[in-house]
């Protein structure tokens, strides 16, 4: 039985009087301990999947479940300790006036769990941050360093899932190398089970083993590591996307 | 043709904590060609490409021995020569549609502002022009998008909204600071060609700042590879595989490339004697 499962899922809402599509009929499957990657363009509906799952876009039709069970709406704190989000940007994702032991002393504290104090202590040393860390304010940080305290919080309640929205796509180069380094050792860890939303089909090929391609909010085409890599792909639309990226490799 | 020349650059900023070198001793010089800037967060690229404008505010200081623009000495020219230079002879693309373009003004409206007030156009030649302005960027429905305001654009025609701003003037240099990082890879790719056929169409030299050695490697002629405030080498694009600096090559490997391998991506070497 797979961890995470996505049937049918539609997602619409209306702006301005308009109907919007975002996402149509996607269904997929995640197992347990498995690195699942969302690869397309801005608005073809990659990171609304996400915010279905968490309960932050409505779901229109269809069903999530997660572990088989359909997930209950509001989500609740049973959810929170499975299943947790890392956003893109880390500018936005962190309370600008809150310190780094609050923001991730928070969930401990919604959740009644002790020992919070080794805990923040443990969870920055975990993401490779100094410990004197601690008491600053997002500002002070860097954006890759900001990136590990988001992964930090997403982490204090020791969920299985973690659905990551573009982790890296605000990071330089060699900052995003550091954060995906980090999140494949913390992956291997703990034994999390990763649903990743990524336009850079690299980026996805380095840490998932599955990808689904998408464009305006369908899904277009589902393949394994290996597919991509030898450029197995049937569909137009994907082979546009892995010429783009793959434009980009200089062959040593 | 040596359209802009710089030698010895260098900007410092006096603050409390001490005097802040950001860019220490940078020379180059620059024809109708494709000059890539590449390096890390906070070595000096975005500072090299602003101190061309003369776009850096106290505390901040930029001294040079030479910085020449065509003819013009842009360490001596007054702010009044400055004024007329930027934009109509050296435009800039910023990073980031989001902070760069005014958010309670209509797309139309910021496109069209210059003609008005420095060419005195009238309202419908200049429409006419701003229109003509983004078609050449490749947006579909300009008049749409010239009633739009900026938060209605997605990243990509934002992005496109601020390289037609900049080419209305038809400048001679255009320094485009980190013009793509913000996009997808298919849209990045059309932003590119659209810069690739302006440089070549119109016969600009471009300055291209960016932190992806790969995408500069493959789009420009020439590259600049900076490292804390100095460049530690500089070579052409095509040979950019043969890159000697163990930095430079870091900066090649720490990307993860389709169908490479899963064993945890080189991190940066950041040895301090490069800074030297």
């Amino acid at each position: 039985m797979a961890l995470i499962e996505v049937e049918n899922l539609s997602v619409q809402y209306g702006t301005k009087g308009q109907l919007v599509r975002a996402v149509e009929g996607v269904s997929l499957r995640v197992d347990a301990r498995e690195s699942y990657g969302l690869v397309g363009e801005s608005g073809s509906g990659k990171s609304t999947i996400l915010r279905a799952i968490c309960g932050l876009a409505p779901v229109t039709a269809g069903q999530i479940r997660i572990g088989g069970q359909p997930v209950p709406t509001p989500r609740g704190r049973a959810f929170s300790r499975r299943v947790q989000m890392v956003f893109q940007d880390p500018y936005a994702s962190l309370h600008p006036r809150h310190t780094l032991d609050r923001t991730l002393s928070e969930p401990l504290a919604i959740h009644g769990i002790g020992g919070s104090d080794a805990r923040v202590v443990k969870a920055l040393e975990d993401v490779g941050l100094p410990a004197n860390f601690r008491f600053r304010y997002p500002h002070q940080l860097s954006g890759g360093q900001r990136q590990r305290v988001a992964i930090a919080r997403a982490l204090m309640l020791e969920p299985e899932i973690l659905l990551l929205d573009e982790p890296t796509s605000a990071l330089d180069a060699s900052v995003q190398a550091e954060t995906l380094n980090l999140l494949n050792r913390l992956r291997e860890e703990r034994g999390l089970t990763f649903l990743m939303v990524s336009h850079d089909l690299a980026v996805i090929d380095h840490m998932c083993d599955r990808v689904l391609v998408m464009q305006h909010g369908r899904a277009v085409e589902e393949l394994t590591r290996d597919q991509l890599a030898g450029a197995k792909m049937t569909t137009d639309y994907a082979r546009t996307l892995f010429d783009a990226s793959a434009d980009r490799m200089l062959e040593a | 043709m040596t359209l802009l020349s710089v030698k010895d650059l260098r900007v410092t900023f006096d603050t409390e904590a001490g005097r802040v070198e950001a860019v220490r001793g940078v020379s180059f010089s620059l024809g109708r060609e494709r000059l890539g800037i590449v390096g890390e967060s906070g070595s000096g690229k975005t500072m090299t490409g602003r101190s061309v404008l003369r776009l850096i505010r106290p505390p901040g200081r930029i001294e040079a021995t030479e910085m020449v623009f065509d003819g013009t000495d842009l360490l001596r020219a007054s702010e009044r020569e400055m004024r007329a230079l930027r934009g109509q002879r050296i435009a800039m693309v910023m990073q980031d549609p989001k902070y760069s373009l005014n958010p309670v003004m209509k797309v139309g409206a910021q496109l069209t502002e210059g003609l008005r007030q420095r060419d005195g156009m009238s309202a419908r030649a200049a429409r006419l022009k701003a229109i003509e302005a983004l078609e050449a960027v490749q947006i579909r429905g300009p008049e749409r998008v010239m009633e739009a305001y900026p938060h209605e654009l997605s990243g990509g025609m934002g992005q496109r909204v601020m390289i037609a701003m900049m080419l209305i003037p038809n400048p001679d240099l255009l320094i485009a600071d980190e013009p793509t990082s913000a996009l997808d890879v298919t849209v990045q790719a059309e932003v590119l060609s659209i810069l690739d056929g302006l440089v070549r169409d119109r016969g600009m030299g471009l300055i291209f700042i960016s932190h992806d050695l790969r995408l500069v490697g493959r789009f420009c002629d020439r590259v600049l590879v900076m490292y804390k405030g100095r460049v530690v080498e500089e070579l052409e694009a095509k040979n950019l595989m043969q890159a000697e600096h163990p930095y430079t090559r870091g900066l090649l490997n720490c990307l993860p490339r389709i169908g490479g391998s899963r064993a945890p991506l080189p991190g940066l070497d950041r040895a301090a004697e490069w800074a030297e």
